[in-house]
């Protein structure tokens, strides 16, 4: 157990990488055989990363260092620099690598049956295990290069399943528009990544933290990584991509590119707590951060209240929901250089912003479900066409009341627990900002009861009087996400104390981040 | 019990308060007028004009929330044009907030 333990941090990224290869193979043998292979791979997966997570939260981080005689020898004998590749796995990358393995796993059982009746589903899985790679894999790693590496698997596949259905010409265009913002910002990446290694002869993220300086080249390197990361991540006005490519996306994989797209989010925080810190001005990146923040809770809800394709709608919210995010660690990020604002709010205002990460990556996924589970049963993704399905599809009707509930910071599901935290941490930073995420707050509830009465209630249309609800491992897929939105509701002490609280710590202890590698060489 | 910067929050007692609050609003209920008549009491009114078929009496979502969309029908008007579905557009947004975000980063250094 121990060795399973010590070597588990590569093997949560080499085993779905082994299985996705092995998928076209499989799928050769019997379609039932590969459905099992990549279930019991991210089952597999979810089990590592949960002795991984209890391991990190007991007793701190894990290192593995590729090709040495030992894993946890980040740094080669008689050298100055770790030079190999290393993993650096945390509690805030754990955090982020159960979030990741948890939506995976949702998806893949609710793609059993919503495939069931597409071609290519070789390709399809093979992309899927390729899309957890690229999220585990830059979660986890600990140089710049490979983080490089890690989001262009995950772009890639992201583009080639988001254009999966090629019978729907607005997914070709959405896979397209995905791959091409992808492919500016890893460019961004690549540059920034150059800067660095052009002044520094450094990749490993602990070795740059200790020795950067904020030059000017430092400045651009910071403003392309966070250009870049806010390309990905959909904050606005970066965010157009989103809707197109969210909404064409198969079921299941809209969850995963979202949560992808936290993923990009990871790295910014990564980038501006453990690599830059304190040496940046953080009051100055961190207003930037709130203002992206704001602008995306603003201009994503009144975009989506306004939609009518109900993946477009939720693709809208999921750009206001980031926002929330990108608000609270902000805030955080605005008060590093004071330590009395820091313990005051900043840490609570952090703690927010990563509580809501979590939980909107649960109900997120939820709700995105629930509009491919009505566009399954009813072939369309228009509300206008739509109404009284609650009728025939009670379980999805549930399910998709949950969601909105939680995402419109109703009480007392989960995502009113995260929302508090930010309302009154971020009072304290400047009370119009938390004025302008309660006004959000309601007009998400409207959207949704929009959607809501729209679609569930009233008579049922005439054409639709033969519905019936989706398959079960659809309502699985469902249900798996459901369970831990209720959870999370009944018991946020909980899990503010044992995963959020240690999360926002790693992430503002720069000095053990770089010490986990670099060990007494300050 | 989640703490707060002022204060707690704990799901449990909001749980079992809402479902007083929905016990006692059962318990009036039952105070009620008793002798409901079923029938034409309980159908909806529209000017005398004839009832609609169910379907047709659906709100769809277009109708929905049409007074806030005029009153801020400048915004969307702006709001929608910025979305043009262009690739090159989002590319252009890209550019133009990289240059400024650089702006930023120096002149407040600079200051």
């Amino acid at each position: 157990m121990s060795s399973l333990l010590i070597h588990s941090p590569i093997l949560i990224i080499a085993i779905p990488l082994l299985a996705a290869f092995l998928t076209p193979f499989i799928s050769r043998v019997s379609d039932r055989a590969r459905d099992a292979l990549v279930i019991a791979t991210l089952v597999f997966v979810e089990f590592l990363v949960i002795i991984l997570a209890v391991d990190i939260y007991r007793d701190g981080p894990h290192i593995y260092a590729l090709g040495a005689s030992s894993p946890l020898l980040a740094m080669p004998e008689h050298y100055m620099v770790p030079v190999r590749i290393v993993l650096q796995v945390d509690a805030m990358s754990i955090f982020m690598g159960m979030i990741s393995a948890t939506v995976s796993l949702a998806a893949a059982i609710y793609s059993v049956s919503f495939m069931r009746n597409e071609t290519g589903k070789d390709k399809f899985y093979t992309l899927l295990l390729l899309l957890t790679v690229g999220m585990m894999g830059l979660e986890f790693t600990g140089d710049m290069f490979n983080l490089f590496i890690f989001l262009e698997i995950l772009s890639i596949s992201g583009a080639a399943l988001a254009a999966f259905r090629t019978n729907f010409a607005d997914a070709l265009e959405g896979g397209f528009k995905y791959m091409c913002i992808s492919a500016v910002a890893a460019l961004m990446i690549l540059f920034a990544v150059g800067i660095f290694y052009a002044q520094y002869n450094l990749l490993n993220i602990a070795a740059l933290g200790q020795a950067i300086q904020y030059t000017m080249l430092d400045k651009i390197a910071l403003t392309l990584l966070m250009m870049a990361f806010f390309m990905k991540l959909a904050g606005v006005p970066l965010h157009m991509w989103a809707p197109d490519t969210y909404s064409v996306a198969p079921a299941g994989i809209t969850p995963m590119i979202y949560v992808a797209s936290q993923a990009c989010m990871y790295a910014l925080f990564r980038v501006c707590f453990s690599l830059y810190g304190v040496t940046l001005n953080t009051l100055t990146i961190g207003w930037i951060v709130i203002v992206i923040g704001v602008l995306s809770m603003f201009v994503g809800v009144t975009m989506a209240v306004r939609q009518s394709d109900i993946k477009r709608l939720m693709a809208y919210h999921a750009v206001s929901q980031s926002g929330y995010m990108l608000l609270g660690v902000g805030v955080g990020l605005a008060v590093l250089g004071n330590p009395q604002a820091l313990a005051a709010y900043g840490k609570q205002a952090m703690e927010g912003g990563i509580f809501h990460i979590i939980n909107n990556a649960m109900y997120k996924g939820l709700l995105f479900l629930t509009a491919e589970a009505l566009f399954y049963s009813l072939g369309t993704r228009d509300l206008n066409k739509m109404g009284g399905i609650a009728a025939n599809m009670r379980y999805t009707s549930i399910f998709f009341m949950i969601g909105a509930l939680a995402i419109s910071g109703i009480p007392p599901f989960n995502g009113f627990a995260s929302k508090l935290l930010i309302y009154e941490s971020v009072y304290q930073f400047n009370p119009m900002l938390s004025v302008i995420a309660m006004m959000i707050s309601i007009i998400t509830l409207a959207s949704f009861v929009k959607v809501f009465q729209s679609a569930f209630t009233g008579p049922i249309l005439p054409h639709f009087r033969v519905v019936k609800e989706v398959p079960g491992p659809m309502l699985g897929g469902m249900g798996i996400l459901t369970a831990i939105i209720i959870f999370f509701s009944l018991f946020p002490g909980l899990i503010v104390d044992q995963l959020i609280h240690p999360a926002v710590e790693a992430l503002i202890s720069r000095g053990a981040y770089i010490n986990a590698i670099m060990g007494g060489m300050q | 019990m989640m703490e707060t910067p002022s204060g707690f929050w704990g799901p449990v007692p909001w749980i079992i308060s809402t479902v007083v609050a929905v016990v006692i609003a059962c318990l009036i209920r039952t105070l009620g007028e008793k002798e409901h008549k079923s029938g034409v009491q309980g159908q909806e009114f529209l000017m005398g004009n004839p009832r609609l078929p169910e379907e047709k009496s659906h709100i769809r979502a277009h109708n929905i929330y049409w007074g806030f969309f005029q009153g801020l029908r400048r915004y969307y008007e702006h709001a929608t044009n910025m979305h043009t579905g262009i690739i090159n557009d989002y590319i252009i947004w890209f550019l133009s907030l990289l240059a400024i975000m650089l702006m930023i980063v120096f002149v407040v250094e600079v200051i």
